[in-house]
């Protein structure tokens, strides 16, 4: 008999549909991620895991965008949003949103403001 | 809005790594990836998002065949400003048509810059207009090409119906210091307003 195997790789549209278990959108938390919020892995890829979720346990041992992964395991935007929203909800993942420079409670971030530009200042 | 499982306090893993991001607006060919690639460390990128016309509920089947789809792509950049801070440009999709569609495309965004192709000022209307109308802070910034003629910067100014309080400037988006002069502009206008906002009445 032979080993079993691995089905073959689904392209497009049928590989997000089985990527995603037929989700077309991120509930819950992740659905306030935004293109520039960052990921931070928690946890560390454990065997017989997805492939995508290790894939991003793995990248995100640094804090990277939901952007640069959405890139890296090119993938769109909806479709990895799910995929994290799962790990999110497993606490397996952190998400933090890009800083507005005006807070709604706090009014506008001068502070911010002047750490942007000093960075600039200095490329 | 719903913050559930977000920014948790403790978190050490997160560290202290934050991000900003800043919209790169204006019309087709008017150099948005030029300048993104000019100032950005690392490679530009792209992303996408796949819009259906199936509702963004749970449980549907996406891409189903007969389903109308379309790609909007983003490239985007990254300069790390400090040790903990990122600064991301996003270069936003030619057809502003599908900017709505991108959801929250310019949320949280600190403010824009709409470059303007002096030779063809009209292909960046529509992104001003949409900067206005969503209440983004935004320079406008005109990209000089070798055959762009030399306009004083007021005329482009009332041609373009921009207040006056608004930046505008002309760089070379190929250059890298340049690009970054112009985010400077971004950056200062955003002050200005911010200490003009907080002045007691």
């Amino acid at each position: 008999m032979s080993a079993p195997r691995r089905p073959t790789d689904p392209s497009g549209l049928e590989r997000y549909y089985v990527l995603t278990k037929g989700r077309s959108g991120p509930g819950g938390s992740a659905s306030t991620l935004d293109v520039a919020t960052l990921v931070i892995a928690r946890d560390v890829p454990t065997s017989g895991m997805q492939h995508e979720y290790e894939e991003i346990l793995r990248r995100c041992r640094e804090p990277l965008s939901v952007a640069e992964l959405g890139a890296h395991l090119r993938l769109p935007f909806n479709i990895l949003a799910v995929l994290l929203s799962d790990l999110l909800e497993a606490g397996r993942v952190d998400a933090r949103d890009p800083v507005p420079a005006h807070d709604v409670g706090r009014g506008p971030d001068i502070a911010l403001l002047e750490e942007v530009l000093s960075g600039l200042q200095r490329l | 809005m719903d913050f559930k499982g977000f920014d948790q306090p403790g978190s050490t893993a997160a560290g202290d790594t934050r991000s900003v991001k800043v919209m790169i607006a204006g019309g087709f060919g008017t150099g948005k990836t030029t300048m993104v690639r000019s100032v950005s460390d690392i490679k530009p990128l792209t992303t996408e998002e796949t819009l259906t016309q199936a509702s963004a509920g749970d449980d549907h089947l996406i891409g189903v065949t007969d389903k109308a789809q379309t790609t909007v792509s983003l490239d985007f950049g990254k300069i790390s400003l400090n040790d903990t801070l990122m600064l991301y440009l996003f270069g936003t999709p030619g057809q502003e048509r599908f900017w709505f569609l991108w959801n929250g495309l310019f949320k949280g965004a600190l403010g824009a810059v709409v470059l303007v192709d002096t030779r063809r000022l009209a292909s960046s209307f529509r992104a001003i207009e949409e900067m206005e109308r969503q209440k983004v802070p935004f320079v406008i910034a005109l990209n000089i090409f070798p055959d762009s003629q030399d306009y004083p910067v007021d005329e482009i100014r009332d041609a373009l119906d921009i207040p006056s309080h608004t930046p505008v400037v002309s760089f070379d988006a190929r250059s890298r210091s340049a690009s970054r002069d112009v985010l400077v502009t971004l950056i200062r206008h955003l002050k200005d307003r911010s200490a003009a906002a907080l002045e007691p009445r």
